[in-house]
């Protein structure tokens, strides 16, 4: 699985936990919390889901690297091709 | 002691028959009931209440995603209340202004689902929601209207039973004289249609309804072959206002609040007391300093289980036995029980009697039980009176709560 196919399933997650956001144009460098209206408990969220849906375990000193998508694809991706 | 006279001035709602007082009251005297077979979890089908409003009217999908139905009816009721007041909402001193929602009861309803959801996970509680904490609190419903609209001053649940709905109104007249608050939204919600729990205790009680082909006539107080309740969600919400206040801003004032009482029977978990019911409401009378026959309705609470319906029957005839122009009616034989909310709920749907002296009836009596009988019990036909000056709303709840509220028909 590639860093853009990590970063997609990141965005499916938010479109669901976040609806009344736009994802269209999110860059994928910028914070998260910069671009959306996300808060605390919406990256709580996003750890559940990836939890729920992918069997992904985020521990809680790493939530820091889910703050952009490019991070994300960084950090998870590993974690996606090692199940 | 001088105490301020206190006045509503705004109503909002969801019922399963409406979503605005005007369309409730429009089918109240209609005699459109609108309960429906619903899939119960572990359940399979059973009756209920089920509100159609529009939720996105006034919330964000995020919002609606976070938050508990409890609170999104709250929050429907309040903002369509806030509307209804014709109040400079947003101009307002929102720190002057208190929220009291009235609730049967709180976090049945995110429990449940969340034991269900981690039932797929083998019970793992990692798999437990986040959410669940805030969801749950016992203030939420009232909380999630305070974050919608941006209300800064106080705001609590009053768990009473389904005695709530007054509940709630009787707490924002104390406040408003206290002068803890300016301005008061008050009144109760329900989302119980959602916990099978709550089906499932009143089945194993004996005490959910049923009929044999119309979920439209399952709730039917007072009826010969009545055998339970039927479980409604719902909210209403009101503006209350001191007098003066109300007045200086030119509000129209939808009726005064003159009397009320809460009290307790002391005596039973479930069944309830009518010597203690009836001492409610001469209470409140004393309180309203009336007689009984200047009260010109009395809205029932009964719920349409065999026992409860002639408790409160015989509550009434002690208080209201001599008085030849006091009407009964009752309100869930179209609704069902909207239990927090049934308080609130019942009485809005009377009170636009004021303005039209028409008194809705209960439907749903095939062959009235001799044992509800009264002689000014309106029955399946609306009746026209001379005037309606004055209300009296009863609503009781397990544990024994009882309370009374008495509105009049504001005149200055």
């Amino acid at each position: 699985m590639t860093e853009d196919q990590v970063q997609q399933i990141v965005i499916e997650i938010i479109n669901e936990i976040a609806p009344d956001e736009e994802t269209t144009d999110l860059k994928p460098e910028v914070n998260l919390r910069d671009q959306m209206d996300l808060d605390s408990m919406d990256f709580l969220d996003i750890v559940m889901e990836l939890r729920k849906q992918h069997s992904i375990e985020v521990p809680e000193e790493d939530y820091p690297k889910l703050a952009s998508l490019a991070s994300c694809g960084e950090y998870l991706t590993p974690k996606f091709n090692a199940k | 002691m001088h105490q301020s006279r206190i006045v509503i001035t705004g109503v909002g709602l969801t019922s399963p028959n409406g979503n605005s007082l005007e369309e409730y009251r429009k089918n109240l005297l209609a005699g459109v009931a609108r309960i429906q077979m619903i899939d119960m979890r572990y359940m399979g089908q059973v009756p209920a209440g089920v509100c159609d409003f529009d939720p996105k009217k006034h919330q964000t999908r995020k919002e609606l995603r976070v938050g508990t139905r409890a609170g999104s009816i709250a929050i429907y009721a309040a903002r369509e209340a806030i509307a209804s007041s014709g109040l400079d909402f947003e101009n307002y001193d929102k720190s002057r202004i208190g929220v009291y929602v009235g609730t049967t009861e709180h976090g049945n309803v995110e429990t449940e689902n969340e034991v269900y959801n981690i039932s797929k996970f083998d019970y793992d509680t990692k798999f437990w929601t986040h959410h669940h904490n805030p969801r749950t609190v016992a203030n939420n419903p009232a909380g999630e209207i305070t974050i919608n609209t941006g209300i800064t001053g106080p705001h609590y649940t009053i768990g009473a039973a389904c005695a709530a709905g007054n509940a709630g109104l009787i707490q924002a007249l104390q406040m408003l004289r206290l002068g803890e608050v300016d301005f008061a939204l008050a009144g109760g919600v329900s989302e119980s249609i959602q916990s099978f729990g709550i089906f499932a205790g009143f089945k194993s009680q004996g005490a959910l309804g049923t009929h044999e082909t119309d979920p439209n006539k399952v709730s039917r107080p007072f009826d010969k072959t009545r055998n339970g309740i039927v479980v409604s969600e719902g909210g209403c919400m009101y503006t209350l206002e001191r007098l003066a206040d109300a007045q200086a801003r030119g509000a129209n004032i939808l009726a005064e609040i003159i009397g009320y009482r809460i009290n307790s029977d002391a005596s039973d978990y479930v069944l309830p007391n009518p010597e203690r019911q009836a001492e409610c409401m001469h209470q409140a009378l004393a309180v309203a300093g009336i007689e009984a026959s200047d009260v010109d309705i009395v809205n029932t609470h009964a719920t349409s289980t065999p026992m409860g319906d002639i408790q409160e029957i015989k509550a009434i005839r002690a208080v209201f036995g001599d008085s030849p122009t006091t009407y009964v009616n009752n309100t869930k034989s179209y609704i069902g029980h909207c239990m927090g909310a049934a308080g609130a709920l019942e009485l809005a749907g009377n009170l636009p009697s004021f303005q039209d002296n028409i008194i809705h009836p209960t439907i749903n009596i095939e062959e009235l039980d001799p044992e509800c009988a009264l002689p000014n019990l309106v029955i399946n036909e609306p009746r026209k009176v001379d005037a309606v000056k004055v209300i009296l709303n009863n609503s009781f709840g397990m544990l024994g709560i009882n309370s009374a509220l008495i509105l009049r028909k504001f005149e200055d």
